[in-house]
């Protein structure tokens, strides 16, 4: 008698993974919440340690500017807001911070200006940044009003003299009912806590956006076949 | 700390008891001081334009050599 036939050997099929292989989603809003962050943004992308070639330009330089000088206004604004609003009209150390914290806002929106006609002409919203170009021009928007009412926080006649002018084209555009240029306490309260916790979500969420989608490259010459491109989202190093 | 010496040579420099100087083209009305700062915010894009960043040629050829962008 013969031997009865074997069976040929089947490829071993892949096992089914676990249920406790799989990734699982976390259970509460909290590890939900890190979950997308970290997908979002993954540490390496959120502080990078270096950057394209195209950045090393003086241009790409005014956006830090813009963050050193908020840095600068949001200290010494603190100094000043510890110490009172009339401080620094009797001390020289208050003259001193008021001073800093004046020429911290003139130099904010120097460079401020520059670094939005630099993304302007480089049509920094090419490459799926228009929300990082909308952030940007809503903090421009935000941070004149914060500046203004500073002006008529000075309690002296300079302030009276601007909050009397002002709340005329206040009036014309209908706001002066709640927005009253001569209340010093709603104008105090609007330039050292509304406005700047305004800015400064702003400019979180700005840069937070430019570190998702990478710093905009220059808009590649007619001629060249192989300059950087608007590119890939996050193609940034 | 500036003291009222300092203060009194600076305003012996520049003389600020007077009012602003404007400049009016129209309906546009300026203060001589904010065309001043308009300009040089002019001046300073065009430099950043056309200067030279230190070590970016020697970055990019590094760059280059590594086979990166």
């Amino acid at each position: 008698m013969s031997a009865p036939p074997t069976q040929p050997e089947l490829p071993a099929q892949p096992e089914p993974p676990a249920a406790s292989a799989l990734p699982a989603r976390p259970a509460t809003w909290t590890g939900r919440v890190r979950e997308a962050a970290v997908a979002a943004l993954p540490p390496e992308k959120l502080l990078p340690e270096s950057q394209p070639t195209y950045v090393a330009s003086w241009i790409y330089v005014f956006g830090v500017a813009s963050l050193a000088s908020l840095v600068v206004i949001v200290a010494s604004g603190s100094i000043l807001a510890l110490k009172g609003p009339a401080w620094w009209h009797y001390t020289g150390v208050g003259h001193f911070f008021n001073s800093i914290h004046l020429w911290s806002v003139e130099l904010f929106f120097f460079v401020m200006v520059v670094h939005l006609w630099g993304k302007y002409w480089m049509a920094a919203w090419r490459g799926g940044r228009a929300r990082v170009w909308v952030t940007g021009a809503v903090t421009f928007l935000v941070a004149v009003p914060c500046a203004l009412t500073g002006y008529v926080s000075q309690q002296n006649f300079d302030a009276q003299w601007i909050s009397t002018q002002a709340k005329d084209a206040m009036n014309a555009v209908g706001v002066g009912a709640f927005f009253n240029l001569t209340n010093f306490g709603q104008m105090y309260s609007y330039h050292v806590l509304l406005l700047p916790v305004a800015v400064v979500g702003l400019v979180v969420a700005h840069v937070l956006l430019v570190r998702r989608h990478g710093v905009v490259p220059p808009i590649p010459l007619a001629s060249s076949s192989s300059g950087p491109s608007d590119g890939p989202r996050g193609a940034s190093s | 700390m500036f003291s009222n010496m300092h203060a009194a040579v600076l305003a012996a420099i520049i003389n600020l008891n007077h009012p602003a100087h404007v400049i009016e083209w129209h309906f546009i009305k300026l203060s001589v001081a904010n065309v001043v700062v308009i300009g040089l915010m002019l001046v300073v894009f065009a430099l950043a334009i056309v200067l030279p960043f230190p070590g970016a040629a020697r970055r990019a050829a590094a760059r280059r050599s590594a086979g990166g962008r």
